[in-house]
């Protein structure tokens, strides 16, 4: 399995220092991580689970979790990368939970072939999300992505959404580096795929 | 080079990890191939609406709330 590159000497992640006082019984250094990535954790959580309740309960559970084992983190990873390893955890955890006990792993679904040759070739639109509402974007874009297995899902909001890199995403889903390059093409493929739907450019200028 | 074969570089070249060599071999066939060209640019704008837009967003009171119990568990030890 790929390792994290560790960061390199003289270039200390901001972090660091963070966690170092939070060591050293500085609690308010936990609330200054806590509020960095609160958003990135619910946001995950939110498309792992798919359930608002859940992300809620994992936003708490993760950086509970985070705190407690902040003796484990050994620093040669970022810090963030380890808190999105748990949140993972956790939601996974959540679905598992809600579905009694049924395994529920990120290889659920990877199977599918669909979106792995693009089959819709219709061009977009200019600026296709300017014919709808943010409200109704918002709409496309959450049922779109939630039509994707959840193996293909996890890796495209990590990798694409979050920033991760394929190596972080790779250490964090305890996949492969091949595994997490190929899931992404076929995330990005049918995600564009169903987009098209959407923001295909109309003949004759209807909207 | 081949549809198949433009698509396997297809993320490479999004991500900006190609060699100038397959870079440029990737450039001749898109000079050719409007349905490469159009998967390209839809997939880099696929990624770019994604990453641009907020699909879930915590709300600030449920945001305060979250934080304050995990401050105050954390307090105590968990």
């Amino acid at each position: 399995m790929a390792t994290i590159q560790p960061i390199a000497e003289n270039e200390q992640h901001p972090d660091v220092a963070l966690v170092e006082r939070v060591r050293a019984g500085d609690i308010s250094a936990y609330d200054t991580l806590v509020r960095k990535y609160d958003r990135q954790v619910f946001r995950i959580a939110q498309h792992i689970t798919q359930n608002r309740e859940d992300a809620e309960d994992v936003v708490q559970d993760a950086f509970l979790k985070a705190y407690q084992k902040l003796d484990q983190f050994q620093g040669n990873s970022k810090f963030y990368t380890w808190l999105v390893r748990i949140a993972v955890n956790e939601s996974l955890m959540r679905l598992r939970k809600r579905r009694t006990g049924k395994m529920v792993s990120i290889d659920e679904d990877v199977e599918t072939e669909e979106g792995s040759v693009p089959r819709d070739l219709a061009d977009w639109a200019p600026d296709p999300e300017q014919n709808y509402t943010q409200s109704e974007l918002a709409d496309i874009l959450r049922k779109t992505i939630q039509g994707l297995p959840q193996g293909f899902r996890v890796v495209f909001v990590l990798r694409d959404v979050e920033g991760l890199s394929t190596e972080e995403t790779a250490e964090t889903l305890g996949l492969s580096v091949p595994a997490v390059k190929s899931r992404l093409l076929r995330a990005r493929l049918q995600l564009r795929e169903r987009l098209t739907r959407y923001f295909r450019r109309k003949k004759g200028g209807e909207k | 080079m081949t549809c198949t074969e433009f698509l396997a570089q297809l993320d490479d070249l999004i991500d900006d990890a190609v060699t100038a060599k397959m870079r440029a071999d990737l450039q001749e066939h898109l000079h050719g191939c409007e349905h490469c060209e159009v998967t390209l640019n839809t997939t880099r704008k696929t990624i770019e609406i994604y990453r641009s837009h907020e699909i879930y967003e915590l709300p600030t009171g449920l945001r305060d709330r979250l934080h304050k119990a995990i401050m105050e568990r954390c307090k105590k030890g968990c």
